[in-house]
């Protein structure tokens, strides 16, 4: 029997013809007439004229045409919706057939038909089917409370379905229970806050013994839907992991992907000392390696995920770099995976065999692929400094090749390899000149420029080469402009003399001939620089430049974090958040991975950072001497305010925080980084801003705070007196004190450097060590003018708490660096958790009923304050001024009892319960969090802030 | 979840159209046909983003399948399908080619209202699939055969049906491995490894259990700690047992049990089915050793010689042997003397082929050639590409070794005994090169 001729009709008058064959009295004329139509429609021709012929036809004994007849049904009802209900009753009837593949083929169409008067006389057939016997007729029944939910969600939760959905979560088939799970997450997913799919340990428990039971498809939506579970603990989370890992085995890579993604969710709960957390770190390797084995499209969705999970944990594969080598017959888009991966895993255990490779890769065809393995091979320079010079020798190797862009992509590469090594490799700058003709590409171009003007002096002819390039400045992009801006501001800086002339050209082209407000204000910058202070120009446009950080294109971590909880969907094929390429409300929410037990490992979101920076000072009575630390607040809040603003527009260089400030507070070569592209838009416009007054106003309302905040703030934020951080016999005369503030919602460090050296002290530069609440520095450490000997100067360096988090011992425990021109000094110093607390902590009584409730008992801590001459009021005053809010009071039997919330700036909360005993000292303080390591350092708060 | 699913010819016309969900429609058919079928440039990735739609495809033969979806889908899941779809579509009526597809497209249309539910993947395993998927409508089913459908399609062994009967109960294992190997000049392994597959067909009666074991290191050392058996025995079996770098399995087999005990328990598929696949890193049995030797004589000619030792068994026979001696682009003659076999240089393919059809283990043969070269001024020297070989050989170069296969039935009256067991192993070449 061949089917094709169906295909072949094109006649004139086919319609009619269709027609009369449909109301043919004899079944197989029917049938060939039913398929006909439905090949037409296949094609894309619109046979929905035939309406009520192919509906009457529905009422037969004959499977095959009946089914045929219920595809047609399901395309062409929506535009007849009238005629629909023509077919309800033989659905109806169908759904109480004898036969259970009928029952369910009726219940699985009728879901198909989205018309409104259709849904209603679904209701009763659907019910029944949900409580049928057989296990066929209720898996198809749990997707079609889905679809009906699609269709018209109101009359769902109406009728109940929805509960009834729920109890097959505990159905005896392992299918319909699967069946259930991936209709409710569906359901889940366009109600975000309703607690549909209540996960608890009992139907946790049951969803994994069915997923040792259930189809390959089955176990995908089991182990998806228990991605989304949060364990109670580490014993919980470990105990899921055990059961989840014989998963790994399997032949379906989707169920293996799934498993990983629950895996490497819950094992951010683990304890890392625990055995089991190394175990399971051993055995997520070889799956992944396996996944490559695979046919090359799931190869490529592999090879994405695999990316994200280096990022994130790089030691599960770092032995691993070998199954990365691109294989000659793999699709390009493998080729260019395998890359990308291979440049993360490079390492100076592998980095000769991963040149040798690279090398190999530069020579093939594919224009993309070659070019990403040049820049390979600089990444590979500034990654592993052991190896800089073979890959320097490499990419001039390939330069003499003289293919076009195999020369551009390597004289970008050059450039950052420059940046990163400076003084080693610029004999090979004659070579990179021969080739100046042939580069057509823009950011070969600028990286050229660049190369040019940072090192004038050495090549001779610099001004003619600039020069060449400036004919056609107009033609030339914004990328280019700039940097020869900039390259022939830095050649007269250095060779005066004769450039003076090129000099005023390439300024008067960028000021008076540009529509370009970018390139315009930079070149009357540097016009007002040369005019008034050469000196200060030269300090400026030629500062060192700051070190540009190894990794690139790493993706930022709240990101990577939210990519993690979706291993193996397209949100980690594409890297974007499902919001970014999903319509509607439907799988927007955004997934965080559980904080560690106790410890707090999710990074605070910078939105978060933002609104409490701009947040208003807590509504406290001011005393007189608070009120002038108000006012200095206000005022000093726009410029630290501008900090965040810049933040976003650095995303790729996010770790490199310091150097970005610096660099563009400086105005020195915004180009060079790393960060090109990004820093390119964003600093020159932050640059006016920034050398106008900013920071010397900064600096003086910092002194003139300091000034009053030494007069001591009798309520409002309870600052620690300054203390020695860094004595200045271990720092070569260097000697820091200093304390944490928080003002106006932003997190300060308030130190004091004293030079207690012979010379003076310049170049001053902060860094953080990772730390438990991801403090970082939120903008670079203002010392302006140099430290002379036994002089003092008084700096309040702005905290974000977007950095990179690492649970430290103690858990308030912060290591610092500090730079000067004479070396690096490290110290380490504890603040007080009451920095963390932020603006907006009070709770909802409701929500802190329901909260105390929730958080288990072992949670609680109990401690005792003792020698507090307060009452209860004045106290809850005091506290409010550290965002300790009292929500609520209660008196009973002379005791006082104040219920506090408060909330850490990466969204912990912490529920206290204070008892104050009139007549007595002593309180009784029990501290609720859902990380208990906590509880300790809010206490020492409370001691803190109430005694003094 | 997959909102349509959508197969077209070479030219992009569509031969299947099924759309699960409302947000999908018929310009995806279109936008598909414009931006990938019709696109000028090499397909750079297999999934493709159009106006907030993602599209995933594969393509057989000159026959396109793409899955459509505005969601955030699991993609390796539709990628899965998509394999499957063409797995069952196979199984049915053979290649998947324009003309198969149009003369079944009423079954395909069957098949994927049953297999995918609202995007869902459902129960996609042939063998359930042909017991009701027939054509044929369901007709003389008693209730008892439809609730055996049901329970099967939706239990717990969902790849076999009840009921099936053989006179002789036979099975098959082919253990098949390709091994891959880069070497350096001097004889040094720089890179090895084998993929290996246990292919089995087994046509057995009823719904037998069965229990596969091999010389798994681990299994072998644990036993060997049972105490039990001496210790000399102990230590003369760990010797020939194997370290499994990674395995997966089938979806019949009991993960669980195999995570817990590593023993390997299923009910199999009935027919041929791919049991599990492995790879493996350490202690490699290399059957072949390629000696290069390349000297350059003047400018003008290159000396080559090559030999190769067969490294296993002297009962064993090696088959389609072939070397590839890669030659400089320059190359203006060849000369070529070898003890065994044929050789030939391909002036197209760069490269001397030297072929021999059978060789015995603990052998060697040798090739010589005097190669002569065109002068030029191109500085830049000759890469040397790596040598490379094919073979077959009858054993398992991983040294896996198929220590049972035991078939239990409780219901029917056979036993363990009665089965016919064939087990052959296969080792091909996969790459296997050595650098000169």
């Amino acid at each position: 029997m061949t089917d094709s001729k169906y295909f072949t009709t094109t006649k004139k008058g086919e319609i009619f013809e269709l027609k009369a064959e449909l109301n043919s009295d004899k079944k197989e004329k029917k049938k060939e007439a039913v398929k006909k139509v439905i090949a037409s429609m296949t094609v894309g021709k619109d046979v929905s004229a035939l309406f009520p012929d192919v509906v009457n036809c529905m009422q037969t004994d004959n499977l095959e045409l009946k089914k045929l007849v219920y595809l047609y049904l399901m395309n062409y009802a929506k535009s007849q919706p009238d005629m629909a209900i023509m077919a309800v009753n033989t659905f109806v009837k169908d759904c109480e057939d004898p036969n259970p593949l009928i029952r369910a083929l009726a219940v699985r169409t009728m879901g198909c038909i989205r018309v409104d008067k259709i849904t209603e006389y679904l209701c009763e057939p659907l019910r029944k089917c949900l409580k049928d016997e057989d296990p066929y007729v209720r898996k198809t029944a749990a997707v079609c409370v889905a679809k009906l939910h699609d269709i018209n969600a109101q009359l769902v939760e109406d009728q109940g379905f929805l509960d009834t959905l729920k109890d097959l979560i505990s159905d005896s088939n392992p299918m319909v229970v699967a069946n259930a799970v991936a209709a409710l997450s569906e359901i889940a997913e366009s109600h975000p806050n309703s607690n549909l799919l209540d996960l608890n340990p009992q139907t946790i428990n049951k969803l994994l013994t069915a997923l040792n039971e259930c189809t390959e498809w089955g176990q995908i939506f089991i182990l998806d839907c228990l991605a989304n579970y949060t364990p109670r603990d580490d014993r919980e989370s470990q105990s899921i992991c055990e059961r989840v890992t014989p998963r790994l085995s399997h032949a379906n890579s989707a169920v293996v992907l799934s498993a990983v993604k629950v895996l490497m969710k819950f094992m951010e709960m683990l304890p890392k000392d625990l055995d089991y957390y190394g175990t399971l770190l051993k055995k997520l390797a070889p799956p992944l390696v396996t996944l490559l084995s695979a046919e090359p499209e799931l190869q490529y969705v592999a090879l994405r995920n695999i990316n994200l999970i280096v990022q994130k944990r790089p030691e599960i594969l770092k032995h691993e770099m070998k199954v990365f080598f691109v294989k000659y017959n793999d699709p390009i888009y493998v080729k260019l995976e395998k890359l990308d991966i291979m440049i993360r895993l490079a390492s100076q255990a592998n980095i000769a065999q991963v040149l040798a490779e690279l090398k190999e890769y530069a020579t093939e065809v594919d224009v993309d692929f070659v070019r990403k393995a040049v820049r390979a091979i600089g990444r590979c320079a500034i990654k592993v400094e052991q190896s800089a010079e073979r890959c320097v020798s490499t990419l001039l190797d390939l330069i003499q090749t003289k293919v076009n862009y195999v020369v551009q992509e390597a004289i970008v590469v050059i450039k950052d390899i420059f940046r990163k090594y400076p003084n080693k490799y610029e004999s090979v700058i004659a070579t990179l000149c021969e080739n100046l003709d042939s580069l057509d590409e823009p950011e070969a171009r600028a990286a050229m420029i660049w190369i040019v003007g940072e090192y004038a002096e050495r090549i001779d002819n610099a001004d003619e080469l600039l020069e060449s390039f400036l004919e056609g400045f107009h033609d030339e992009s914004t990328q280019v402009q700039l940097q020869l801006l900039t390259a022939i501001v830095k050649l007269f800086l250095k060779k005066p003399t004769e450039t003076q002339e090129l000099v005023q050209q390439v300024l008067s082209l960028a000021t008076q001939d540009s529509d370009n407000p970018d390139l315009r204000d930079r070149g009357y910058i540097y016009w007002r620089l040369l005019s008034t202070d050469p000196v200060a120009a030269k300090e400026v446009v030629l500062a060192e430049k700051p070190l540009i950080s190894e990794e690139t294109d790493l993706i930022e971590p709240t990101l990577l974090e939210e990519l993690i909880c979706h291993i193996g969907t397209l949100a980690s094929v594409y890297h974007k958040p499902p919001s970014a390429f999903v319509e509607g409300s439907r799988g927007v929410q955004h997934r965080r991975i559980p904080p560690r037990a106790g410890s707090v490992e999710s990074a605070e979101s910078p939105e978060v950072g933002q609104s409490g920076s701009s947040e208003a000072p807590p509504a406290v009575i001011p005393s007189q001497g608070d009120l002038l630390g108000d006012l200095l607040n206000l005022d000093l809040a726009p410029p630290t305010a501008t900090v965040p603003s810049v933040q976003p527009s650095m995303q790729m260089g996010a770790m490199d925080l310091l150097g970005g400030g610096l660099d563009s507070l400086l105005g020195g070569d915004i180009g060079g980084s790393p960060s090109m592209g990004a820093g390119l838009g964003a600093a020159p416009t932050v640059m006016p801003a920034a050398l106008g007054g900013a920071p010397a106003v900064g600096g003086g309302l910092g002194d003139l705070f300091d000034l009053g905040g030494g007069v001591g703030m009798p309520t409002g934020f309870y600052v620690v007196p300054k203390t020695l951080w860094l004595p200045a016999m271990k720092a070569k005369g260097l000697e820091i004190s200093g304390t944490f503030a928080r003002r106006g919602g932003i997190i300060q460090m308030d130190m004091s450097l004293t030079n207690k050296a012979m010379s003076v002290m310049t170049d001053f530069a902060i860094q953080f060590n990772r730390n438990s609440f991801g403090m970082a520095p939120a903008g670079p450490l203002q010392v302006l003018t140099p430290l002379s000997p036994n002089q003092t100067i008084d700096v309040s360096l702005p905290l974000s708490t977007n950095g990179p988090v690492m649970k430290m011992e103690p858990l308030n425990n912060l290591q610092v660096a500090v730079k000067n021109n004479i070396d690096v000094f490290y110290f380490s110093c504890q603040f007080p958790l009451s920095l963390l607390f932020v603006e907006d902590g009070k709770m909802e009584r409701q929500v802190f009923l329901a909260t105390w409730k929730d958080i288990p008992n072992d949670n609680e801590a109990q401690f005792q304050i003792k020698d507090v001459h307060l009452n209860s009021d004045a106290a809850s005053n005091k506290l409010q001024g550290s965002n300790i809010f009292t929500i609520a009071k209660r008196t009973v039997e002379g005791q006082d009892m104040l219920y506090q919330s408060i909330k850490l700036t990466n969204s912990i909360w912490v529920l206290a319960e204070m008892r104050v005993q009139t007549g007595n000292p002593n309180y009784t303080l029990s501290i609720k969090c859902r990380a208990p390591e906590v509880c300790q350092f809010v206490y020492q708060c409370y001691e803190m802030v109430l005694k003094n | 979840m997959i909102g349509g699913l959508f197969i077209y010819n070479h030219k992009g016309e569509v031969l299947i159209s099924r759309v699960y969900r409302d947000d999908i429609g018929r310009n995806a058919v279109d936008a598909f046909r414009v931006n990938v079928i019709h696109a000028r440039q090499q397909v750079r990735s297999p999934v493709t983003n159009i106006a907030r739609t993602s599209f995933f495809h594969v393509k057989r033969s000159n026959i396109w399948l793409a899955a459509v979806t505005k969601q955030n889908v699991n993609a390796a899941m539709v990628f899965e399908f998509l394999y499957k779809m063409c797995d069952v579509m196979t199984a049915y009526f053979g290649k998947i080619s324009e003309e198969n597809i149009k003369n079944n497209f009423v079954l395909i249309y069957e098949l994927l209202d049953e297999i995918l539910d609202f995007g869902y993947p459902q129960n996609s395993e042939t063998g359930a699939l042909k017991t009701f998927i027939t054509q044929q409508g369901i007709k003389g089913q008693t209730k008892e055969e439809q609730s055996q459908i049901t329970s099967q399609v939706t239990g717990q062994i969902g790849w076999r049906r009840e009921g099936i009967k053989y006179r002789r109960n036979e099975l098959f294992l082919d253990v098949l491995e390709s091994v891959n190997l880069l070497m350096s000049p001097q004889g040094q392994v720089l890179s090895a490894h084998v993929s290996g597959r246990v292919v089995m067909k087994s046509y057995l009666s009823g719904m037998p259990e069965c229990k596969f074991g091999m010389n798994d290191k681990i299994v072998i050392d644990k036993q060997g700690k049972g105490g039990t058996t001496d210790e000399a025995a102990g230590k003369s079996s760990g010797k020939q047992s194997i370290a499994i770098d990674d395995c997966t399995f089938h979806q019949c087999v009991r993960l669980s049990k195999f995570d817990s005990e590593r023993s390997i328990s299923f009910i199999p598929p009935d027919g041929e089915y791919e049991l599990m696949r492995y790879r493996t890193t350490k202690d490699i049995i290399l059957p072949f050793r390629v000696i290069p030797l390349v000297r350059e004589v003047g400018r003008t000619k290159l000396e080559v010689k090559v030999v190769i030792k067969s490294n296993f068994k002297p009962s064993l026979l090696a088959q389609k042997i072939e070397v590839r001696i890669p030659t400089p682009l320059n190359t203006s003659g060849v000369q070529v003397i070898c003890m065994k076999g044929k050789a030939k240089y391909k002036a197209s393919e760069n490269a001397i082929v030297w072929k021999i059809k059978r060789m015995a283990g603990m052998k060697e043969s040798q090739i010589s050639a005097e190669i002569e070269l065109l002068p030029t001024n191109d500085k830049k020297k000759w890469a040397r590409p790596p040598i490379s070989m094919n073979f077959e050989v009858p054993f398992a170069p991983s040294g896996l070794k198929v220590r049972y296969l035991k078939v239990f039935e409780s219901k029917l009256n056979y036993s363990d005994h009665d089965v016919i067991k064939w087990v052959r192993y296969i080792g091909r070449s996969g790459i296997y090169e050595t650098r000169c």
